[in-house]
């Protein structure tokens, strides 16, 4: 666990299927900014965040690199590599309540029931949620569950984000205020944050550079 | 261009469907339910009993053994349900999307349509003191030239009983597993728990079983029912003196003297009481599990021995298939041995002359089994479709009266079976086809109804609705639309609902009263005999048949849409 923030690079990275090229990436994303990935739907943007994080289906072949700081993530399996993910569906716990939706994601080397504890309320309150750790998810509004969801991801101290369309389910007035507050969070952590989206609001608020992807 | 479609589809008469069907469910479970109570109590006016007591209940106390027969079943049920269950999931677990897993799966249906009884006889002789295994590692290994003196099957304490189940158990668990696991977003959480860290297996036990396990509980329910009251897969590879409670109480049930049926009764119900003890017992043991999961969830460790677990998954499930198919082998080189002296690996001579010599019995025996396979499964198809289809036009989501199709499952068979029986006989009712067809009924159309659910649901309804705006009438639209676009899933459940009836051995052997012989019953029977190569070619014929009605689901749909691609690929 390095204290310096860490650049997230792919290199010469090209994902093909059955020798058909389907997109090739090749760029850096600096601590605390965020880089937007746009295409249609079908341009394999989803296909490039799965390989980030390592879950690229067997049917298609990935070749280049992914680094975050000095480490090689390419070859490591995805629980490995603590890149934050977050999808269109928040995916809270629904057997688990708030509390024990964050204490999933704290990491264990936080010891005993009351240091867990305390360090869940913290991260509840940094988004506004004070007191909100015995409810049940299903109670929370659209809002509230991305907010869980959000500190969920942060909770487990990610070295960077990744986000798939995460704001697209969400309604517009509540649109705006999760996005900014999840690269308000990713700018103060000094986390870089990769966003896979084909809304050009979400593009612009995320302020950094734009990569298209066409479809090849 | 009208074209003439059948009648009944249009009809009010729908509306019988469901209730044809819900009375098929229930009807003989509680009515075989009354015929064991009442007689337990001493109430058989039939047999002279008139005045209600406990001396049946006092009487089957006496009997030597059978407190340890009902501990037998309760320990080799509930055993075997949690080694099967810990085996799947664990390896459902560890493997979830790699290449193993689809290597694996693809062996699901045809390990599911074997009967439980050829699975048992396979595995018999494959571990039997003069069995294959010890063959081959005889003299080699073992320094044995002779078959050892050892009690590997029929052990006193049904371990062999309780392997042998789990390893029959696991392709269904499995099954349904994946079937719950296609519903619900298992894939999707799977990434999260793995983006935060979590090993495979940890992240499925603490995360995505919480969510799959309640899909998965009835199936798991009628397992244990099953193991705690099995009667031909313990009349194979079970405990004799003692033997398990059910087939104790079989032994009973056909006890010359007519007074031993008030006994049977009571130990019809003390199986009852077995099966519903091992339930309770399962049940505290979710909430126990379900207990330790949550606080483990709070503390956030990453990997609990992943690669351990993961590792005992596959082998328990691999062991448990790899186990089976040699059983299956082994049954195989048996049918053809002209002679196998014993060390040897490989008969010394092979044969057709068994199978020549056993076809005329054997082809009569095929076409009885098969009559009986076809027509339940015709009716139950029949009987399904048609609620489904009432359910449809009314408009209500699923069956109703679903929580229903469980019931057959999940009462011991033999419990309701026998007192069926002596409401038959009680009736008057000559035991023959008629009964047999009917008690195959109540375990053929649970099934059919369990396949045949979620691809009905899961149908997408507009292109119903697309044909009601062109004029369509309801009855069209079941019979142009929607009945061939699930000619795939129909035809399975079809092959389901035929490896039901060809396996089942009590219904057969109670409605029937010994007249009607099938290949289970005969295979079965055959068991107990010293005639090795007839039991082998009866227990292949019964494991072939199935299997065969499989190959014809998986070809019919494709010669219906011969030319379509996209059509048939419902599900």
């Amino acid at each position: 666990m390095s204290g310096q923030p860490d650049c997230l690079r792919l290199e010469g990275v090209r994902i093909t299927r059955g020798g058909e090229v389907l997109l090739g990436a090749d760029f850096a994303v600096a601590p605390g900014t965020a880089t937007t990935v746009m295409g249609p739907s079908g341009s394999g943007k989803s296909t490039l965040l799965a390989f980030l994080a390592g879950f690229l289906d067997p049917a298609f072949m990935a070749e280049g690199r992914v680094r975050l700081g000095d480490d090689d993530l390419t070859r490591l399996p995805p629980q490995a590599r603590r890149l934050g993910l977050m999808f269109q569906d928040d995916l809270l716990f629904p057997h688990l309540d708030v509390a024990g939706n964050l204490l999933f994601a704290l990491p264990a080397a936080v010891r005993g029931r009351a240091a867990r504890r305390s360090a869940v309320d913290a991260a509840l309150g940094e988004v506004g949620l004070e007191g909100f750790g015995d409810r049940d998810p299903a109670t929370l509004s659209g809002g509230q569950r991305a907010r869980v969801a959000l500190m969920r991801t942060l909770i487990a101290r990610p070295r960077a984000l990744l986000l798939d369309e995460p704001f697209s389910r969400l309604d517009r007035s509540l649109r705006g205020q999760v996005r900014d507050l999840v690269f308000g969070v990713a700018r103060a952590r000094r986390l870089p944050v990769l966003l896979v989206t084909h809304d050009e609001e979400d593009a612009a608020a995320a302020g950094g550079p734009v990569v298209s992807l066409r479809a090849m | 261009m009208a074209r003439a479609e059948p009648a009944a589809a249009g009809s009010p008469a729908l509306g019988l469907f469901p209730v044809a069907l819900i009375a098929l469910l229930a009807a003989p479970v509680l009515a075989g339910l009354a015929g064991v109570a009442l007689p337990a109590f001493g109430w058989l006016p039939a047999l002279g009993g008139e005045r209600l007591s406990l001396g049946a209940f006092a009487a089957l106390a006496e009997r030597p053994g059978i407190a340890r027969s009902a501990l037998l079943s309760l320990w080799t049920g509930l055993g075997s349900a949690l080694l099967a269950f810990v085996a799947t999931v664990l390896f459902v677990a560890g493997f979830a999307g790699t290449r193993t897993f689809s290597v694996l799966r693809g062996l699901i249906s045809p390990l599911l349509s074997l009967p439980h009884a050829a699975a048992a006889i396979g595995l018999a002789f494959l571990v039997s003191p003069s069995g294959w295994l010890i063959r081959l590692a005889s003299p080699w290994a073992t320094g044995w030239t002779r078959p050892p003196d050892l009690l590997v099957i029929n052990d006193p304490a049904g371990t062999a009983l309780l392997l042998g189940l789990a390893a029959k158990e696991v392709p269904f668990l499995m099954l349904m597993t994946l079937a719950a696991l296609g519903r619900g977003g298992g894939a999707a959480t799977a990434m999260v728990t793995a983006s935060l860290g979590y090993g495979r297996v940890t992240g499925f036990l603490l995360a995505v079983l919480p969510r799959l396990y309640p899909q998965i509980r009835l199936p798991i329910f009628a397992v244990i029912a099953y193991a705690t009251s099995t009667v031909d897969m313990a009349l194979v590879l079970g405990p004799t003196t003692p033997p398990t409670l059910a087939v104790a109480l079989v032994r009973l049930a056909a006890d010359p003297d007519l007074a031993v049926r008030f006994e049977a009764s009571a130990a019809a119900l003390l199986q009852l009481g077995v099966t519903a003890s091992a339930l309770a017992i399962w049940m505290l043991g979710e909430r126990a599990a379900a207990m330790l999961a949550r606080r483990a969830a709070r503390r956030g460790r990453r990997d609990h021995f992943d690669n351990a677990l993961a590792a005992a998954g596959l082998a328990g499930t691999g062991l448990a298939a790899a186990a089976v198919g040699a059983g299956l082998v082994s049954l195989g080189l048996w049918s053809v041995a002209e002679q196998w002296r014993f060390p040897a690996g490989l008969p010394d001579s092979v044969s057709l002359e068994r199978w020549s010599a056993a076809l005329p019995e054997l082809v009569a025996t095929v076409g009885t089994t098969a009559a009986l396979a076809a027509a339940s499964t015709a009716i139950a198809l029949v009987l399904v479709l048609g609620s489904l289809e009432a359910a449809e036009r009314r408009g209500s989501k699923g069956l109703a009266g679903a929580g229903l199709i469980y019931l057959p499952l999940l009462v011991p068979q033999v419990a309701f079976l026998f007192g069926l029986q002596v409401l038959l006989l009680a009736a008057g009712v000559t035991p023959g086809l008629a009964p047999v067809l009917l008690a195959h009924l109540v375990f053929v159309v649970p099934y059919v109804a369990l396949s045949l659910e979620d691809p009905w649901q899961a149908f997408d309804r507009r292109y119903a609705r697309a044909a009601a705006a062109l004029g369509a009438s309801p009855a069209r639209i079941f019979w142009r639309i929607r009945l061939p676009l699930l000619a795939r899933p129909v035809a399975t459940a079809a092959a389901v609902g035929f490896a039901v009836s060809v396996g089942v051995y009590l219904p057969t052997l109670l409605a029937g009263g010994g007249r009607v012989v099938t290949l289970t019953t005969e295979a079965v029977a055959r068991a107990g005999g010293s005639d090795r190569r007839t039991l082998a070619i009866y227990a292949l014929a019964q494991t072939l048949l199935p299997f065969a009605g499989f190959v014809a689901a998986a070809l019919l749909p494709r010669l219906v849409h011969r030319g379509q691609r996209a059509a048939g690929g419902v599900r």
